[in-house]
C-alpha cells in the first residue's frame, strides 16, 4: 500500500530549508564578525563590485521566484502546459543569472583577483578577507542554484508529463520551496556585498 | 496474548521477500528495522577498530618515554580513535540504530516517514566514514589535528586533513537527514489517539535529539567547509597570517560540537528512560518532567558551546555567563536522574541485565555529569583544562553514559531484534567486566589529570605512572567485558524470544518477535484513558 503524505513532505522540506539557512548563517557570522574588524578595508573592497550586474540578477532572481509560485498555482489549477511555460522561463532566470555570475568572476579572474591569487596577497587583510567571502558565500550560493535548477527541470519534465498535476503537486510545491530559498539567500547576499559600501 | 502470535501469518522483516535475496536484500532494503540493523554492525565494527586504536594508545603510555612508537603516530591515533568514535559511532550512536528499529514501532508506525531517505542516510553514513578512514592512507599521513580540527594547525599540517573533514562533513549531512526524518515521522505518523504528551518517552528524547541534529549540525558543516576552502584556496577565515580569527573556529566548531554531545547522550537518556519502567514493573515516575527536560537539555545545550573555550581568550562577561547556562543545564539532567531511581522507588525490580546496564549508566553518568560541573566552573575548569581530568570527564559521558545506554539497549531490544533469547548469566558477568574494567580505566585519569597531567601527550612525568597502568590494566578487563558481551549476542542462538519477554507496555512488544515487515497486523489506536505506561 502506498503511503502517501503532502503535509509531511512539506514539513520535510521545511526542516531541510532550516538546515540551508543555518548553514549560509555560519558565513553571515564570519561576515558580521570580520566586517567589525575590518570596517575599512570591506568598504573600500565592496566598490570593486558591479553593483549594476548584481541589481540585474536580483531581479532576475525575483521574477524566476514569481513564476514559480505562478507555476504551482496553474497546476492546481488543470494549466499544465503553462506550468510548464512559467517553469522555463524559471529556469531561463536561472540561466541569465549563472551567465551573469560567469562575466562578473570571470573580470575579476581576469584581473588576477582569486582566492590564492598574488594580487590578493598584497592587499590589506581586510580586502583579502571580503574577496574571500564573497567568492565562498556567492559560490556557494550558485551551488545551490544549480541544484534548484536541476530540481526544477525534473519538476517541468514531471508537470509536462502529468504526474505531477492537480490532485498531486507536493513535488512542485517543494521543489518552489526550494527555489525560494535560493532566492532568498541572494537577497541579503546582495546588500551585504554589493550595496553596503 | 503471546499465544496468538506464535504462528506468523505475516513473515517477519528477517525473512527476505522481496527480489534480492542475501546481502543484496539488506542493502537495498528501505525498511526501518532492517536499516537500524545495518546501522548497529557497521557500528560495531567501527567501535571496536576505535577500542582498539584506545588500547594501542594505552601499550604506549604504559611507562614514560617511547616504548613503541614515535609522537607523530601516537597523534594520529588519537585523531584517528577521536575521529571513528565520535563521528561514526556515538554522534549517530542510538539514534541511529535504536531509533531507526524502534522508534516506529512505539509510536505505531509502519516505517518512518521517507523510507527511501533513511536508506540515503545509511549510505551517506558508510560514505563519510569510509571518507574519513581514507584520510589514514593517502596523501602525507594520517591527520595529527584531534578530532577538533582546531585551526590555525588545522590547516598549516602537512597531513591529509581534507579527507577527515570531508568525511566528518558527509556524516553530518547523513546525521541532518536522519534528524529530519525522525521529526517529520513524530509529527505526522504517531497511532491516532497518541498526543505528543503520550508518547514513549524514548521518541520524545529522539524528537529533542533530531532537532538539535537539524539546526546544530550544518554550523559544523559550513565551518569543515571553510576549512577545506583554507587549505585549497588561501581564503584566510580562521588564519591569524591571513588576517582570520582562529578563536572564530573554536566558536563555530563547539556551537555544533558541544549540541553534539546532546545528540549522544539525550537517545541514551531515553532509552534507560524506557527500561527501568519495564523492569521496575511501575508508571515512570514524572512523565511530563522528563519530556520537556529532554527539549529543556536540547534548547539550554545549544547555548552552552564556549565553555570549551574558556582559556581561548573570552571576554569575562561572556566566560561567567557560558559558566551560569552550563549549570543550567544540569538542571534538566538532574531531574531525568530523579525521576528514574524514583521510579524504581517500591517497584518490583527485575534485575535483568537490560536493567543492570541501566543501573550502571546511572552510576557513571553522575560522576561523568558531577566532574562536568567542575569543568563548567571558571575557576577550577582554568586548573584542569586540557588535562586528562577532561579525557576521564567526557569518557565517563561519552562511554560510560553512551555506551553502557547502547549496552542496555541492545540486550533490551535483542530478542525483539532477532526473535532469540540470550544466555543471561554471561550477560552479567560482561557487565561486571565492562563496569570494572571501565572505572578503573578512566577514574585514575581524573586524579592524575588533577595532578597535571596533560592530555594528547605521548609522554609523562614518573608520578603518573601508577595511574596510567592502572588505566591499562583496566582497558584489558574493558576489553575482556566486550568480547564476552559480543560474544553472548552473537555467537549462538539462544531460545526462542516471545513477543514480551520484559513485559514491557510499549507497542513493540505487541508485535511478535521479530516483527513483521510492515510491523502492525492491525495498526494500534490509543484509547482516550491509556497511557505508555500503565503499569499496575
Amino acid at each position: 500500500m502506498e503511503h502517501r503524505d503532502d503535509i509531511g513532505a512539506k514539513l520535510g522540506m521545511w526542516v531541510f530549508i532550516f538546515t540551508e539557512i543555518l548553514l549560509f548563517g555560519g558565513l553571515f557570522l564570519v561576515y558580521t564578525v570580520m566586517r567589525g574588524r575590518y570596517a575599512a578595508d570591506f568598504h573600500s573592497a565592496a566598490h570593486h563590485l558591479n553593483a549594476f550586474i548584481g541589481t540585474i540578477n536580483t531581479l532576475v532572481l525575483l521574477i524566476s521566484s514569481a513564476t514559480v509560485a505562478m507555476s504551482i498555482t496553474a497546476v492546481q489549477k488543470g494549466h499544465n502546459k503553462f506550468a510548464v511555460l512559467l517553469l522555463f522561463i524559471t529556469l531561463v532566470c536561472a540561466a541569465i543569472f549563472m551567465v551573469n555570475k560567469y562575466f562578473e568572476w570571470g573580470h575579476k579572474f581576469q584581473i588576477g583577483l582569486y582566492p590564492g591569487s598574488d594580487l590578493m596577497l598584497t592587499m590589506n587583510h581586510g580586502q583579502v578577507m571580503f574577496f574571500s567571502l564573497y567568492f565562498f558565500m556567492t559560490g556557494l550560493h550558485m551551488f545551490h542554484l544549480v541544484v534548484g535548477g536541476i530540481i526544477l527541470t525534473i519538476v517541468m519534465v514531471k508537470v509536462n508529463s502529468g504526474a505531477i498535476n492537480s490532485t498531486r503537486y507536493v513535488l512542485l510545491e517543494n521543489g518552489g520551496l526550494y527555489w525560494h530559498l535560493v532566492d532568498l539567500i541572494w537577497i541579503f547576499l546582495f546588500p551585504l556585498l554589493y550595496l553596503i559600501t | 496474548m503471546t499465544e496468538e502470535k506464535t504462528h506468523h501469518p505475516e513473515p517477519s522483516y528477517l525473512v527476505n521477500t522481496g527480489k534480492y535475496k542475501g546481502l543484496m536484500s539488506w542493502l537495498t532494503s528501505t525498511d526501518h528495522k532492517r536499516i537500524g540493523l545495518m546501522y548497529m554492525y557497521a557500528m560495531m565494527v567501527f567501535f571496536i577498530v576505535g577500542v582498539l586504536l584506545g588500547e594501542i594508545m594505552r601499550l604506549e603510555l604504559f611507562r614514560p618515554g617511547q616504548q613503541f612508537y614515535g609522537p607523530q603516530m601516537y597523534n594520529g591515533l588519537f585523531t584517528l580513535h577521536g575521529i571513528i568514535m565520535i563521528f561514526t559511532v556515538v554522534i549517530p550512536g542510538l539514534a541511529a540504530v535504536f531509533g531507526n528499529f524502534s522508534m516506529p514501532i512505539m509510536i505505531g508506525a509502519k516505517d518512518v516517514a521517507f523510507p527511501r531517505l533513511n536508506l540515503f542516510s545509511f549510505y551517506l553514513y558508510i560514505i563519510g566514514a569510509g571518507i574519513a578512514l581514507t584520510s589514514q592512507f593517502m596523501g602525507n599521513g594520517p591527520p595529527d589535528t584531534g578530532w577538533t580540527f582546531y585551526a590555525p594547525y588545522s590547516i598549516q599540517t602537512h597531513t591529509n586533513v581534507v579527507a577527515a573533514v570531508f568525511g566528518a562533513f558527509v556524516l553530518g549531512f547523513s546525521s541532518i537527514l536522519t534528524g529530519l526524518n525522525f521529526i517529520v515521522t513524530m509529527h505526522r505518523m504517531r497511532a491516532p489517539g497518541m498526543t505528543f504528551f503520550k508518547m514513549p518517552l524514548f521518541p520524545w528524547s529522539l524528537y529533542a535529539t533530531a532537532w538539535i541534529q537539524v539546526l546544530a549540525t550544518p554550523i559544523v558543516g559550513i565551518t569543515l567547509l571553510m576549512v577545506i576552502a583554507e587549505r585549497w584556496l588561501r581564503i584566510g577565515f580562521f588564519d591569524p597570517s591571513l588576517g582570520g580569527d582562529p578563536v572564530l573556529y573554536q566558536h563555530l566548531f563547539w556551537i555544533y560540537s558541544h549540541p553534539a554531545v546532546y545528540i549522544m547522550i539525550l537517545p541514551a537518556m531515553g532509552v534507560i528512560t524506557e527500561i527501568i519502567p519495564t523492569f521496575a514493573q511501575r508508571k515512570v515516575f514524572g512523565y511530563r518532567a522528563i519530556a520537556v527536560s529532554s527539549l529543556a537539555i536540547a534548547l539550554v545545550g545549544y547555548f552552552v558551546w564556549a565553555h570549551h573555550m574558556y582559556t581561548s581568550g573570552m571576554s569575562p562577561t561572556a566566560r561567567w555567563i557560558f559558566s551560569l547556562l552550563t549549570f543550567l543545564v544540569a538542571v534538566p539532567s538532574a531531574i531525568k536522574v530523579f525521576n528514574w531511581v524514583t521510579t524504581m522507588y517500591r517497584g518490583s525490580i527485575d534485575m535483568k541485565p537490560p536493567f543492570l546496564f541501566a543501573l550502571g549508566f546511572i552510576f557513571l553518568f553522575m560522576i561523568g555529569g558531577m566532574t562536568g560541573l567542575t569543568l563548567g566552573a571558571l575557576a577550577t575548569n582554568i586548573h584542569v583544562h586540557d588535562t586528562a581530568y577532561v579525557v576521564a570527564h567526557f569518557h565517563y559521558i561519552v562511554f560510560g553514559g553512551v555506551g553502557f545506554a547502547f549496552f542496555a539497549a541492545i540486550h533490551y531490544w535483542y530478542p525483539k531484534m532477532y526473535g532469540r533469547m540470550y544466555n543471561f548469566k554471561r550477560a552479567n558477568w560482561a557487565f561486571g567486566f565492562l563496569f570494572i574494567g571501565f572505572n578503573l580505566l578512566y577514574f585514575p585519569q581524573f586524579i592524575i589529570g588533577i595532578m597535571g597531567m596533560p592530555r594528547r601527550y605521548f609522554d609523562y612525568l614518573p608520578q603518573f605512572t601508577l595511574g596510567m597502568q592502572l588505566s591499562f590494566f583496566g582497558g584489558i578487563l574493558l576489553l575482556i567485558g566486550i568480547i564476552l558481551m559480543i560474544t553472548n549476542l552473537f555467537s549462538k542462538k539462544g531460545a526462542i524470544a516471545p513477543a514480551n519477554p520484559w513485559g514491557g507496555r510499549t507497542y513493540e512488544w505487541t508485535v511478535p518477535s521479530p516483527p513483521p515487515v510492515e510491523n502492525f497486523e492491525v495498526m494500534p489506536v490509543m484509547g482516550e484513558d491509556e497511557e505508555p505506561y500503565d503499569y499496575k
